[in-house]
């Protein structure tokens, strides 16, 4: 009898792992075709990127001819000791902690305000999303056209929108993009791109997280008599704390990744009078591909991905912090 | 702090704009509250109750009408100038901050004057905390506590500002059953405590009753009766108060007054009622009932549940305007029936009360 009750129990063990392993498989087929999409455009990449960063003096054809090169981090090395490369890096880290701040907080002030707002409520909200629906290059033409002052001395002839708004009170022309133009003034116009260009999606996100909060929580600060500012700062942010996080983040890794900006602004060129002074680590990337320098390319982009590594975990170590889930 | 509602009015605007019907939510509201009493605002959902509260508090403006605070018209005073403490029904406990912060932050808004040094501060929250037996989970955060916790924190918090008035809207409706008959002898003890005159709303007749100094019956934002609990229970003003209160629910029977005499159907229930002729509606509270097999009003009994020392008798009748009518009578009176199955009972005249057919309006003899 026991015999029996011990051998059944076996067999429904059995038949347990059998269905398991019927339904594992079946969980595998369902996964097969986004499972090979994967593997094919992301993890292939991925790794073919670490091999070729790790290949001293890569460049693509030497395949062709059976040629194998030594292992190393010659391409890490001459990444790093390239002039123009740092100029990249200073440029890229600049972009990134110029431009999130600003566009955060001023998001988050205009999504409050939206917030705040019955009537037109969504008119501006459409208004504030629209350079979110726009190509980024166009608009980066637009900023350059607007920018811009052609000429020299007293013979400039057309001026952009913001040298004609200076104008009025006496100031400038100044030379934001054009040829001979300083670097100071490029950063400055790329990072009010930047900004302008990042503020939709942020409104859009924070918007969300504020229609989400329980309105009781303003009614029970109201009758507490808490001014709007306290309101504010400790009700209103640590409520919307997660979204903020998520904003921060994304746009950290966004920001590091600018290149389309400048791109707009400057055309291929990188810079006025392409000198490339606005050029960023994405577009050293793009650079090195035409050259067949592939190795320098892929170590630029591991470089990249380990500030991105880096910058985020730093972002996740402080929101687990100061962030209310 | 003495509350006095005058002629109180809110119309909500259609949110169909098409059509120009408004939602009248409070309709010329008149009561008074006596200071350091503990009132109840009852009535079904959508009557008007909660907007009534909103209106005390200052978080929704009347539409036509006057708040008093003792002397003073508030009515267009905002609702941080007018010294109330709130309760929301889900609490409103600021989730990103521990029950001391919480208990803190009303304490943290004063100004000028009123600024309480950091030392001062603290021993105040700790005393409301104490009132309300949270003391010991003062660093814990909303969501680590149960929901009578939360109840208490929430108390706390509309206490610690010593308001005038204290308000508490559905304070029981997110507790479970135990808990709920704990925490509204707790209202009551706090309110006894602290004396500070307050009201709640709720929908629930039994909690109303058993806390209530003062209740407020009110359906489709008009009031139908004020008074002592106990009182308006015994004296409804009229059908839809008799109905509201009481568990078991009173019965209602069709009935008429021929001849200075009450019958339902053909059998007469009761003698010397001085009204006039005419059809009426009897509510029979289920205690009112004595079972004698004699009685003068019968019904065909459907079942009988024992409970001890009381039992229910259930029994149809083809007058009753329900399917079934209860009685709750001593179990040792024992359940008369006749040879058909009928039950049969005299009635307590106390507990008969009589209503207008037509309008539910109480018809007293």
């Amino acid at each position: 009898m026991k015999k029996d009750s011990l051998k059944s129990s076996r067999d429904l063990k059995k038949l347990r792992t059998d269905i398991g392993s019927r339904n594992q498989l079946k969980g595998w087929l369902y996964l097969a075709p986004a499972l090979l999409l994967l593997l094919i455009f992301s993890f292939y990449p991925l790794i073919n990127t670490f091999k070729m960063a790790f290949q001293n003096g890569y460049n693509g054809l030497a395949i062709v001819g059976g040629e194998s090169f030594t292992l190393g981090i010659e391409n890490f090395k001459s990444v790093v000791n390239f002039v123009d490369f740092k100029l990249c890096l200073k440029n890229t880290i600049l972009l990134c902690v110029i431009t999130v701040p600003i566009s955060t907080i001023l998001a988050l002030l205009i999504a409050v305000a939206l917030n705040s707002i019955k009537p037109l409520q969504k008119i501006y909200q459409t208004v504030f999303f629209l350079p979110y629906v726009t190509n980024s290059i166009a608009i980066g033409m637009v900023f350059n056209a607007m920018f811009t002052r052609v000429g020299i001395g007293d013979l400039i002839e057309t001026q952009g929108i913001i040298n004609n708004i200076l104008k009025i009170f006496n100031l400038g022309p100044y030379n934001f993009v054009n040829v001979g133009s300083s670097w100071g003034a490029n950063m400055f116009v790329v990072c009010t791109y930047i900004v302008w260009n990042a503020i939709p999606f942020k409104i859009l996100v924070l918007l969300g997280g504020l229609q989400n909060v329980n309105k009781q929580y303003y009614e029970a600060a109201k009758i507490d008599g808490t001014s709007k500012i306290r309101t504010f700062f400790r009700i209103t942010v640590p409520l919307l704390s997660p979204m903020l996080a998520y904003v921060i983040i994304t746009s950290f890794i966004g920001g590091f990744k600018e290149y389309s900006s400048v791109v707009g602004i400057f055309g291929e060129g990188m810079g006025p009078g392409d000198n490339g002074q606005m050029n960023t680590i994405v577009g050293y990337v793009y650079k090195m591909l035409p050259k067949s320098q592939l190795g320098n390319a892929s170590a630029a982009s591991l470089i990249l991905f380990g500030i991105i590594l880096i910058v985020t975990a730093i972002n996740g170590y402080v929101s687990k912090k100061s962030v209310h889930y | 702090m003495k509350i006095i509602l005058q002629n109180l009015t809110k119309i909500f605007p259609s949110k169909n704009k098409k059509s120009n019907d408004v939602v009248v939510a409070v309709n010329d509201l008149n009561i008074e509250i006596p200071d350091g009493t503990l009132v109840g605002l009852l009535g079904p959902s959508g009557c008007g109750k909660s907007t009534t509260l909103y209106m005390i508090c200052g978080l929704q403006k009347p539409t036509e009408g006057k708040v008093f605070f003792g002397d003073k018209d508030v009515t267009f005073l905002e609702p941080e100038h007018r010294g109330v403490g709130l309760v929301f029904q889900n609490y409103a406990l600021y989730p990103h901050l521990t029950v001391k912060q919480n208990i803190l932050f009303p304490l943290q808004n004063l100004k000028g004057d009123q600024k309480l040094s950091k030392e001062e501060a603290l021993k105040r929250a700790r005393e409301a905390a104490d009132l309300v037996q949270i003391g010991d989970l003062m660093d814990r955060k909303p969501s680590e506590l149960s929901g009578g916790q939360q109840q208490r924190v929430a108390i706390a918090r509309a206490l610690v500002k010593a308001p005038r008035v204290l308000l508490l809207d559905e304070p029981l409706s997110n507790l479970d059953a135990r808990l709920r008959l704990q925490t509204r002898e707790e209202i009551k003890r706090i309110q006894r405590e602290t004396g500070v005159t307050t009201v709640f709303v709720t929908h629930d007749q039994e909690e109303a009753m058993s806390i209530s100094d003062i209740i407020v019956v009110m359906k489709e934002g008009v009031v139908q009766q004020v008074g002592e609990p106990q009182k308006v229970y015994d004296d409804p003003d009229n059908l839809f108060v008799a109905k509201f209160l009481g568990t078991p629910p009173i019965n209602v029977f069709d009935g008429s007054v021929s001849g200075g005499s009450l019958y339902i159907g053909s059998e007469k229930v009761l003698d010397d009622v001085n009204v006039p002729d005419r059809p009426v509606v009897v509510g029979l509270r289920p205690e009112g009932f004595v079972p004698d097999e004699n009685g003068r009003f019968s019904g065909k009994l459907k079942s009988v549940e024992v409970m001890g020392r009381d039992s229910s008798i259930v029994f149809t009748s083809e007058f009753s305007q329900k399917p079934s009518a209860r009685a709750i009578v001593d179990s040792e009176a024992g359940t008369p029936l006749d040879a058909e199955g009928n039950v049969h009972f005299n009635l307590k005249r106390t507990k008969v009360h009589i209503f207008d057919a037509e309008n539910g309006n109480r018809i007293r003899f």
